[in-house]
């Protein structure tokens, strides 16, 4: 997918929340969703199952008007977290541009949010991305929770964070953390346009 | 879309004070001869002290004085608007083109400018457009341009090269004189000391001022009596101190940060500096070459390419050519300053054709005289005589340039000097791209009057300025010469500076020379400078040695006792006395030996001798075969016989 159209002068971003499920991967798009003025935005498409559980997947598509003479589109889709749906997440993470994986910060999902990340290092192995030349950020997620039932951001990156991609904390319910994760993942699909730019 | 000009802000209803002199004056200034004293002239200061009258006074005075011109008076945000409409119409140009028409472009509230990314380049756009056509631009803003949050450098920069003036609040007399001005405005009349009441009241701006003295002509108009000052105090402040709780117990709630827009303009932010970022090094490679003069016009048509372009490989090809131009420009220096400055060589375009006039340069100009095939180290006999010469020679070979420079060989005619001085050019040119002058300076005079002869004096400079190392025999030939001096001295200098050797061979020492200019003396005392003296018995019996043996194979013993034995002042004259013998045997046909050097040398010169010159020569005599026809080098006649006959008997 062409991310940077310079004769039609169009950007294109498409930003995938990967993580496991329940791990507030949606939340945080509703979050944004919530923030963004009604003229900016699609309508969020989200196919949930009656306990909310992202079935296929959730698009949010933001415009963000023109940006140095570029028509800016954002896509932010997230992924169903449930292991059983591989399928759709391969096919939601294809040409994506950046991905942030949403982590579950309670000590107890540790061992999802391994297997989770392991399994969007195979999928993009599979697609044949370089993952650590993708554009990728780390959320830890529900760090609102108890101190004891919850790990440490420093310990989740002991765990999770071992290419050192820049990690956020955040409790997308209040929306803490939200939207910082959203900029650090932006800025570095934009900063990767240049690098793509052949030198 | 353009905000009208209101009749009643104008410089006669402004009233000046200390607090805002120096920004009145300014814009006077403005708007008498617009564009052309501070351009843009930025006022700031809080609201309600009159930048917005100010700028409408401006435009007032620039009408009334011009009305042909083309004012515009315009907020921030009705600029934004126009500015959103017309692109949402899809004529932004139409837009941008309108404004560029403008004479006299007035912005009120450009603050708001705050993280509008977009409207700031346009804003540059049109100052840059304004200010190249020389039109005026005048803007007010609540803070100095410093302190508009996230404003753009370059538009910071505009801002401030232009004037940037503050407005201050009003002191007490100028809020009196305001309340006076504005109440015979409204036909209002106070008793006295009202007025004087008012403007002791402590408010921040003038704005506010004004309302207090509404309020005053609003309730003496309902109110039978005259108010009193004190009761126009009170009136006044209680209302104020009646207001004060009213708003405080209106609950600000603190605005929610807007994240979205936060967010927004980080993304631009990193847009334009990345996605932009070929095009940000593309303008920032032509300011650099430009700034030092180099063409850029082949980096200018790639912004106008609406795709990035590799700029990584063009740039870099850009510097190579550059480089390639500086490589012949400093070839040309050497051959011609003037045509060094030729735009070829700040044209990467036209790399080729720089190389090609240096090359046609280096053709017209011609090679230097080299040093002689026939002096070489390898024939040069070392002796006492002349090893510190020799030695110096060495040293001045190892660091050519640096290291005795320049080299100054002293001794009287015939020791050496020459051939010593040829040898060093030999070894000199075998250096790769070495060009050797080597000449004697009557050769140099020679050139240098043919050259004043034929206004050829450029080409001649280009010749020798141009060589690595600049070898000169007989300078004291150059005392007396003045302008040949004074080329050779301009000569010294360029060559000097940029460490290239220089020899010189002379009789005396540089300072003994008469008529050698001073400046010439002390760069020629200021190397090396080293004697060769006449050969000793050792030197001489080895040059005869050796001069014997290329001709005959072997040199016979005893003539070489003999004819070593025998004075010579220089190796010139011993080479003499081989030739004598050499040729009365070659007469006698027989080899020579030393009965023969006897008789020539003691006894009766041999007739073919004499015959051969009609000239009377010392007991020293140049052959044609050693090649020496300088007349200066031969002794043409003894000024005293007797001294002649003393050396000989002795």
């Amino acid at each position: 997918m062409s991310l940077v159209n310079f004769t039609t002068r169009e950007i294109t971003c498409k930003i995938v929340y990967y993580g496991p499920g329940r791990s507030g991967k949606t939340t945080n798009l509703q979050y944004i969703y919530g923030r963004v003025p009604d003229n900016r935005r699609g309508r969020m498409v989200s196919l949930a199952t009656q306990t909310d559980r992202t079935l296929f997947f959730d698009f949010l598509p933001l415009e963000l008007g023109s940006i140095s003479g570029f028509t800016t589109r954002f896509q932010l889709y997230t992924v169903p977290g449930q292991v059983y749906y591989n399928a759709t997440r391969k096919l939601v993470l294809q040409g994506a541009d950046g991905v942030v994986f949403v982590a579950d910060s309670q000590a107890r999902q540790l061992d999802e949010n391994i297997e989770s990340m392991q399994n969007l290092q195979a999928n993009l192995i599979e697609q044949g991305v370089d993952a650590r030349a993708m554009p990728f950020v780390l959320q830890y997620n529900k760090q609102d929770l108890p101190r004891d039932l919850i790990l440490s951001p420093d310990e989740l990156n002991e765990a999770l964070n071992f290419w050192d991609v820049p990690s956020f904390s955040a409790a997308a319910l209040k929306g803490t953390g939200v939207f910082e994760t959203l900029k650090a993942a932006s800025e570095q699909v934009l900063r990767k346009l240049s690098q793509g730019e052949p030198a | 879309m353009t905000g009208e000009l209101n009749p009643r802000f104008s410089f006669e209803t402004l009233v000046v004070g200390a607090g805002n002199r120096l920004a009145v004056t300014a814009a006077r200034t403005v708007a008498e001869s617009p564009g052309t004293a501070y351009n843009p002239l930025f006022i700031y200061g809080p609201t309600g002290l009159g930048k917005t009258h100010l700028l409408m006074a401006i435009g007032q005075r620039a009408r009334e004085l011009a009305s042909q011109l083309s004012v515009e008076y315009v907020t921030l945000d009705e600029f934004v608007e126009a500015y959103h409409a017309a692109v949402a119409a899809g004529q932004s140009d139409a837009l941008r083109s309108r404004f560029d028409r403008v004479d006299v472009l007035l912005v009120d509230d450009v603050h708001f400018l705050t993280h509008r990314r977009e409207m700031q380049a346009e804003l540059l756009r049109i100052v840059g457009q304004l200010q190249s056509a020389g039109k005026q631009i005048v803007l007010t803003s609540d803070c100095p341009p410093s302190e508009i949050e996230n404003l753009d450098e370059r538009l910071l920069s505009r801002f401030d090269g232009g004037l940037v003036v503050d407005i201050g609040a009003p002191d007490l007399e100028t809020r009196i004189a305001i309340l006076n001005r504005r109440s015979e405005e409204r036909e209002a009349t106070f008793a006295e000391g009202v007025l004087d009441a008012v403007a002791n009241i402590e408010v921040p701006n003038v704005r506010e001022l004004l309302g207090l003295l509404n309020r005053l002509v609003a309730y003496q108009a309902v109110s039978e009596k005259p108010l009193t000052p004190w009761g126009a105090k009170e009136l006044l402040e209680g209302e104020e101190q009646a207001a004060a709780p009213r708003e405080a117990v209106q609950p600000e709630s603190p605005p929610a940060p807007d994240e979205f827009a936060d967010f927004l303009s980080d993304v631009e932010h990193t847009v334009t500096e990345q996605v932009e970022a070929w095009r940000t090094h593309l303008e920032e490679a032509i300011k650099r070459w430009a700034s030092e003069g180099f063409s850029t016009a082949r980096l200018g048509a790639l912004l106008e390419e609406e795709a990035p372009v590799a700029v990584g490989g063009i740039l870099r090809q850009f510097e190579r050519d550059v480089e390639r131009l500086r490589g012949s420009q400093v070839a040309m220096v050497r051959l011609d300053k003037e045509r060094s400055q030729d735009a070829v060589f700040f044209d990467p375009d036209r790399v080729e054709e720089a190389d090609e006039l240096v090359q046609t340069t280096l053709e017209e100009v011609g090679p230097p005289p080299g040093p002689s095939a026939a002096w070489t180290f390898d024939s040069f006999v070392p002796g006492k005589g002349n090893e510190v010469a020799t030695n110096g020679a060495r040293g001045a070979l190892e660091r050519p340039g640096s290291r005795y420079n320049p080299l100054v060989i002293v001794g009287s005619t015939g020791v050496g000097k020459t051939h010593l001085l040829h040898a060093i050019g030999h070894e000199l040119a075998a250096a790769p791209d070495a060009v050797v002058a080597c000449l004697s300076a009557q050769q140099l005079l020679d050139e240098l009057v043919e050259a004043i002869d034929g206004d050829k004096m450029d080409r001649w400079r280009v010749r020798y300025r141009r060589v690595t190392a600049f070898l000169l025999d007989d300078a004291h030939i150059l005392a007396g010469k003045e302008r040949t001096q004074e080329e050779v001295f301009h000569l010294f200098n360029d060559l000097f500076s940029s460490a290239r050797q220089l020899v010189f061979a002379m009789l005396q020492p540089p300072k003994e020379v008469e008529g050698l200019d001073d400046r010439l003396k002390s760069r020629l005392q200021s190397g090396l400078v080293v004697s060769i003296s006449g050969p000793d018995r050792d030197l001489r019996r080895e040059i005869i040695e050796m001069r014997l043996a290329e001709q005959f194979g072997e040199a016979d013993a005893e003539l070489v006792d003999y004819l070593a034995a025998r004075p010579a002042e220089s190796v010139r004259a011993v080479l003499g006395l081989i030739q004598r013998v050499v040729s009365a045997a070659e007469s006698q046909d027989a080899r020579p030996s030393a009965a023969i050097a006897r008789d020539v040398i003691e006894g009766v010169v041999p007739a073919r001798q004499r015959t051969s010159t009609d000239v009377r020569t010392s007991g020293v005599l140049a052959s044609p075969v050693t090649g020496v026809r300088s007349h200066e080098k031969v002794v043409w006649s003894w000024p005293d016989p007797v001294e002649r006959v003393i050396e000989e008997l002795g």
